[in-house]
């Protein structure tokens, strides 16, 4: 049933985020993906937008995979399940806070868990730079195409003032602006 | 009087979270202003706390710390209230988008400033990658294991609960080893 296989997907992505934000995008790529519920870029797309719109990714792409694929009650339980674990682990350990945090096991669980979101999102730009530039799948004629040429301007037009941390709404403005010149400029796709 | 603390925690999460672009940090200066100025609900060191928490459970920020404050000031429905709160404007605004991008994904000016947005995306996360590799404790075991994460989900499609899974092991036995070794 497709509002139990929801839940159950966005409960454990609520359960496996740390941190927050990009270190997610690998797990709910291939969460969602074999699915067959987004495609790759579908979920590119969607960290645009849920930058842009106030709330958590996780959340956000619960709901809207949740809507897309079943609905008002498919973004309803799929948020449900991406909220239940922190809502449920939250209250376990707010009586026990101290003992909690001091505990040898939770800050040697956080001295692994720190570098593994550095590799994640450093694995969510390998798989995120595969989608923008071979978005037909990495060879050689792909070098070719002109989506690989004006994508490949955008980002480095876009990586200067994001590493000088202009804002991510901004940033997505102008990519968007530059991509509607080119696409109209050169007629492609 | 438990009624109406719990209202006012649903409402303050509320705003909270149709105020916070980009999800996790950005609300805490937010939360910040609402709950320890305004609302006095929470000390200033009561929030470092519940950052420190929210770090080091699973799950969005934003919902870890709605939960602990409401948690804090109204038992489970004060939790409750929070959390819904919190996660209600952007479950409204998302259904609302949904929508709105099912009638113009066709549209060839859209697939065009998808094509622009998805490489600025890529800029971001590049952004996020350069910052958090900043701060991160530069040690022989982080490096090993910020590697093996890495090579793991990018080049050997190694599922990322696995990988989260054994990270955590790693850092625990890691923690286990050095305790031993410094008795």
């Amino acid at each position: 049933m497709i509002y139990l296989e929801l839940f159950w997907t966005f409960l454990k992505i609520g359960a496996f985020t740390f941190g927050g934000g990009y270190a997610m995008i690998p797990l709910i790529q291939a969460e969602v993906g074999a699915h067959g519920w987004m495609s790759a870029e579908e979920v590119v797309n969607f960290v645009a937008v849920s930058e842009s719109t106030p709330g958590p990714f996780a959340v956000n792409a619960s709901t809207y995979v949740g809507m897309q694929t079943a609905g008002f009650a498919g973004a309803f339980c799929a948020t449900l399940g991406v909220v239940l674990p922190s809502f449920i682990i939250i209250l376990a350990v707010a009586g026990c806070l101290d003992r909690f945090r001091k505990s040898r096991i939770m800050s040697g669980c956080m001295s692994g868990l720190r570098p593994a979101v550095i590799g994640l999102i450093g694995a969510a730009a390998v798989s995120t730079g595969r989608t923008v530039f071979f978005p037909d799948g990495i060879s050689v004629t792909g070098l070719g195409s002109p989506v690989f040429w004006i994508s490949a301007v955008i980002f480095l037009a876009a990586l200067v003032p994001a590493l000088k941390k202009v804002h991510p709404i901004l940033i997505i403005l102008v990519s968007a602006a530059l991509g509607v010149a080119a696409g109209y400029w050169f007629h492609i796709l | 009087m438990q009624k109406s603390s719990n209202r006012s925690l649903f409402v303050t999460f509320l705003k909270i979270g149709a105020f916070t672009f980009g999800g996790g940090y950005a609300m805490i200066p937010l939360i910040q202003r609402e709950a320890v100025e305004k609302q006095g609900w929470i000390s200033e060191e009561d929030l470092l706390e519940i950052v420190a928490v929210a770090e080091s459970t699973p799950g969005p920020v934003a919902i870890n710390a709605a939960t602990f404050v409401g948690q804090k000031i109204g038992g489970f429905i004060g939790a409750l209230s929070a959390t819904v709160g919190v996660v209600l404007p952007s479950f409204a605004i998302i259904c609302a988008v949904s929508f709105v991008l099912e009638q113009f994904e066709q549209w060839k000016a859209v697939q065009y400033a998808f094509m622009g947005i998805r490489a600025g995306v890529l800029a971001l996360i590049l952004q996020a990658l350069v910052s958090m590799y900043r701060q991160f404790p530069k040690d022989g075991i982080s490096y090993v294991i910020m590697a093996g994460a890495f090579f793991a989900v990018a080049l050997w499609n190694v599922s990322v609960l696995l990988v989260i899974a054994c990270c955590a092991a790693a850092g625990i036995l890691w923690g286990k080893l050095k305790g031993r070794r410094e008795k």
